[in-house]
């Protein structure tokens, strides 16, 4: 089995186009650091502008914003929701795009089973997805954290502010992070779904990205009769939970607790159902590739 | 002799479509069987469901004496195929799509072993280019190398000439009466190339609309007494009306444009030959029209070859 996903993992990163999305997430990381390199004060002012009504703003306070924890934060928001498409990519492909280039059939008359050929295929993918991430963080996160350097995390919020002490982050990141891959393979095992019904790669692509804009739209989309109908059962609304690492608890006085997760509950029952939909979206594509005719 | 193929009844239904239709043949080991057809025959259907491409809509097959469904993994490990075309990773060079399948195939092999296999399709040269650099010929013989490196016991080549220039196809024919005659595979191939499955296949199936037009020994389904020829001369209506008098009257069929017919054993055209030359006849060809390509097209257009051309 091990030597099988060896040789997916090769042919996924022999092929030049999967560097793409590596250097899509390099070039929007780099160009939101030197732009708040150069510009970021500007960027806090228009960030607590919205907030200025309320609160009272010490130059102290702003200078102590603008750090790697927040930047990080800031490209974690904006890459997160275009980042689907880079894993759809991958998943999408691979089983159409074997049956387009016609080796899906001399790969099937090997002495493995259908069943591993579909664990070590999704398998590739998954690792391919977590490996985008780790690279996000070592630009984002580590590379942030040396440009700006570290300080306290202000999350800003409808609601109002969260401030997490300076060490009290770092394991908020990786939970985040970690995170976002369960959610980024929900998205992998859909776009593997419908890879399993196609002949060519684009189809699985393209009908994806689709479901996810659709489902992102509704669960955006303040109209009550869904909050309680459809919302809490589309993917995409528990896509976001990873945020729920930086929404902390206060005690009585309005202190910050450290170590707390606001709603821990809630961000296990979105993790939870992103693992149902994997397990859904992968069980559907064995059972339909074990009955499929192999015709490309 | 013992089958390494025995195929029951098989059927295979893709809606109201019956593209195998209660097939049964089986392939003894050591041998060159040829599978023929016409496109759509349901020829690719049937390879596909030996190697479980396709699942039969029902019959059983049973390689190497095992059910294919229940024992897929034994069976595939010894098996070799190309089906249709060889389509391989051309973004990968063929010395790493010789390793992938190797793995697949659940071998350990050397590079060495890898070179050899290349080598032995006279690919060793070009192993480390891409092999969306490749000639068709030279996917085709890499496509034998994978189908062959981990050294299968059954090889199941689906159409191996297609594509391929003159010499090309000589080299596949060379490769298969080798690995048949020094190595004892047992080979079942499909081919459009009906000429070339007459020099290498020892026993044949023909299909046609997915049934079982007749399957046997290549020599016993070409009767050799019923070798029909043509003779071109420079007169061929003189010629005709000489032949009725003369030795070989008993031979003469009919003429047609500007040929006459003879129907004779193959072992007397010497002696039509002698006859020709002792009557002064200015033969310009004699040409034996009894070749697989007749015998299969008189049975799958319904009507003997000598009847056609009689027409």
């Amino acid at each position: 089995m091990w030597k099988l996903l060896k040789i997916e993992l090769f042919k996924i990163f022999k092929r030049p186009r999967t560097y793409i999305a590596f250097g899509a997430i390099a070039s929007v990381v780099f160009l939101i650091q030197i732009a708040l390199k150069y510009d970021g004060k500007s960027y806090v002012d228009l960030l607590l502008n919205n907030l200025s009504g309320s609160f009272e703003f010490s130059d102290e306070f702003k200078d102590k914003l603008l750090n790697g924890y927040m930047i990080c934060f800031v490209i974690l928001n904006t890459l997160l929701i275009q980042m689907p498409l880079l894993v759809a990519l991958i998943a999408g492909d691979s089983i159409a795009g074997e049956a387009n280039m016609g080796t899906l059939r001399l790969s099937l008359t090997k002495p493995i089973s259908r069943t591993q050929y579909m664990l070590v295929k999704f398998g590739a993918s998954v690792i391919y997805t977590f490996a985008l991430l780790v690279w996000m963080a070592i630009l984002a996160l580590f590379g942030s954290m040396i440009i700006f350097g570290t300080n306290d995390l202000v999350v800003l919020r409808s609601e109002g502010i969260e401030q997490m002490k300076n060490f009290d982050v770092l394991w908020r990141y990786f939970a985040a992070f970690g995170y976002a891959a369960v959610a980024l393979t929900t998205v992998s095992a859909l776009a593997f779904l419908l890879s399993v019904f196609a002949e060519n790669s684009i189809g699985p692509i393209i009908a994806t990205m689709s479901i996810v804009i659709v489902f992102t739209i509704l669960s955006e989309m303040n109209i009550p009769i869904y909050d309680q109908t459809i919302k809490p059962y589309l993917f995409t609304s528990h896509m976001v939970a990873w945020k729920g690492f930086f929404y902390v608890q206060a005690d009585a006085e309005g202190t910050t607790i450290n170590g707390s997760i606001e709603n821990l509950p809630a961000v296990l029952r979105s993790l939870g159902i992103l693992i149902i939909y994997i397990g859904v979206f992968f069980s559907a594509a064995v059972w339909v590739f074990r009955k499929k005719d192999i015709l490309t | 002799m013992s089958n390494i193929i025995e195929v029951k009844n098989l059927t295979k239904e893709f809606k109201e479509i019956r593209a195998v239709d209660n097939l049964s043949f089986s392939v003894a080991a050591g041998k060159v069987y040829g599978f023929l057809g016409q496109n759509g025959a349901g020829k690719s259907t049937t390879i596909r469901m030996l190697l479980t491409l396709i699942k039969p809509s029902s019959g059983s097959i049973e390689i190497f004496g095992m059910n294919l469904q229940q024992h897929r993994k034994e069976i595939l490990s010894q098996v070799g195929a190309i089906i249709e075309r060889p389509d391989l990773y051309k973004y990968l060079t063929a010395l790493e799509n010789l390793r992938i399948f190797a793995t697949m195939s659940g071998i350990k092999i050397t590079e060495k072993k890898l070179m050899d296999q290349l080598e032995e399709v006279g690919l060793a040269d070009r192993a480390n280019s891409l092999v969306k650099t490749y000639s068709q010929g030279m996917k085709q013989r890499l496509g034998i190398a994978t189908a062959l490196v981990h050294n299968p016991k059954l090889i199941i080549l689906d159409e191996p000439t297609n594509g391929l220039d003159p010499q090309g196809i000589a080299d596949i024919r060379n490769l298969i009466i080798r690995l048949s005659k020094e190595s004892g595979k047992t080979l079942l191939i499909s081919s459009h190339l009906l000429s070339e499955m007459e020099l290498i296949a020892d026993s044949m199936l023909i299909i046609d609309k997915g049934k079982k037009l007749v399957e046997g020994n290549v020599n016993d389904l070409f009767d050799p007494a019923e070798t029909v020829v043509e003779l071109k001369t420079t007169d061929d209506a003189a010629v005709f009306e000489q032949l009725q008098t003369s030795a070989l009257q008993k031979y003469v069929q009919g003429k047609r444009n500007d040929c006459v017919l003879l129907k004779l054993h193959r072992n007397e055209v010497p002696f039509v030959m002698k006859e020709l030359v002792k009557m002064d006849v200015n033969v310009i060809s004699l040409h034996s029209k009894h070749s697989l390509e007749d015998y299969f097209l008189s049975l799958t257009t319904g009507h003997s070859h000598v009847e056609a051309i009689k027409n």
